[in-house]
């Protein structure tokens, strides 16, 4: 039997990609500054930015999510200002965004932090004594070397938007087609009575993208660390 | 005057003061495993910073503690040869030779890539990855790649240290070829006597 989706079980998949894709593209810029300014320059109150970064890492996901609350939402110390500006955070998928990047972003600078310190800081230096600028640098060597750990960070902070659940449901609630992503159905499915199939197709949803995102990683990593001999 | 060092440098507990003029062509400096060699040619090339003295190199001043002058790497112009290579893994030899090129104009470029690739007979190995290159062919692509970045000064460090004595005589003639070829002040730094004695004419001994 071929595992055809439903138009619910599809708008569910699409809005938890589109919620994931951007968690990443809003993230990745600053998470690369992040993780090299972590990797490369010791300056004064660096364990203090590691803590913040890393923290939504390990507080349980409902206290980022009322944080976030309480500073974005419509009456929030900084959505009140933002929401006459049409920029609106509050029950809809930007909110979620936002939730999936907060929660994302220490395991995308983790990754990306591990890959830069791996890259040989000599080779910097050869560039730099070819003529080539600080950022020239960074792009034409740093960044190409790092290529996998990011790539890896980006699929694991992917994964992870596609599983956040408990900061999404506290800041943006569960509203179908705005903020109802693939955990959120299950648990709507949960609270009703013989969905027990739903929520199986649900499950082997969630591991099949899954599963498919991190293999993908995996013999991304393998293939280059072959190609440059590492 | 083509070489004129003299410079304070200290290093955690390590303090030097190398004093050299010179006008040879081509300089050797001798001195043990931790005499500061290297710290010598990256003070000299912008690397690290001098706490005094002066670094002139064919009556430009790269460095002058008294004039607070200290013009950076990318500006001094200095083909660095490194121990192990440090080329590129992520790019092909090719790209590796024209790294330097690349940030080149036209007026600033003395040699043709094709020269430099036949000087050093790379033809064969342009399109290979560097992890798929001998340590001798590494070491000649970096010299290539020195040479085409058209530098002031060639800094070599013990470019031949990573060598076993069959690909050291392979590619010593390379150097020489280079010497004779190529008209650019050298600085050859090494803890071999007669690899400095077959490549200098002028040593200095730390």
């Amino acid at each position: 039997m071929m595992f055809s989706l439903t138009p619910e079980e599809l708008s569910v998949l699409q809005l938890s990609c589109k919620v994931a894709a951007s968690c990443l593209v809003v993230s990745i810029i600053p998470a690369i500054c992040v993780g090299w300014f972590l990797a490369r320059k010791e300056f004064w109150g660096k364990s203090f930015i590691e803590t913040l970064v890393f923290l939504p890492l390990v507080l349980p996901p409902v206290v980022p999510g009322y944080l976030l609350l309480q500073v974005f939402g419509s009456r929030g110390v900084i959505g009140q200002y933002l929401a006459p500006l049409g920029i609106d955070f509050a029950f809809n998928w930007k909110g979620a965004v936002l939730a999936s990047a907060v929660m994302g972003f220490p395991l995308l600078v983790q990754s990306i932090r591990l890959a830069i310190e791996l890259v040989d800081q000599r080779l910097e230096i050869a560039a730099k004594t070819l003529g080539a600028s600080s950022l020239g640098a960074f792009f034409h060597v740093t960044l190409p070397l790092a290529s996998s750990g990011i790539l890896i960070g980006a699929i694991l902070c992917f994964c992870r938007s596609l599983g956040e659940f408990g900061a999404t449901i506290t800041f943006v609630g569960n509203i179908s087609n705005e903020t109802r992503t693939l955990p959120l159905a299950m648990y709507s499915l949960m609270q009703q009575p013989d969905t027990e199939a739903a929520i199986q197709r649900l499950i082997i949803l969630s591991l099949s993208v899954a599963f498919l995102a991190l293999w993908f990683a995996q013999w991304f990593h393998r293939h280059q660390k072959k190609r440059l001999g590492r | 005057m083509l070489i004129d060092c003299q410079f304070q440098l200290q290093m955690g507990q390590f303090h030097i003061e190398p004093n050299f003029q010179s006008d040879a062509a081509v300089i050797g400096l001798f001195g043990a495993s931790g005499s500061g060699k290297t710290s010598i040619l990256h003070a000299i090339a912008g690397l690290n910073t001098p706490c005094s003295g002066i670094i002139k190199i064919q009556e430009q001043t790269w460095f002058d503690s008294n004039q607070k002058i200290n013009v950076s790497t990318q500006k001094r112009h200095i083909g660095l040869v490194f121990q192990d290579a440090q080329l590129f893994p992520h790019k092909t030899v090719k790209q590796n030779l024209l790294f330097g090129l690349k940030h080149l104009s036209q007026q600033e470029r003395h040699f043709e890539a094709d020269y430099i690739i036949e000087l050093l007979k790379l033809g064969h190995l342009l399109q290979r990855m560097p992890i798929k290159l001998s340590g001798g062919e590494k070491q000649r692509v970096a010299l290539g790649r020195a040479l085409l970045y058209s530098p002031k000064l060639l800094l070599l460090d013990e470019p031949l240290s990573a060598l076993d004595a069959n690909h050291k005589a392979e590619i010593i003639p390379f150097f020489q070829k280079v010497k004779e070829e190529i008209k650019i002040p050298m600085i050859y730094v090494s803890h071999d006597i007669q690899e400095i004695k077959q490549l200098t004419e002028t040593m200095w001994i730390l």
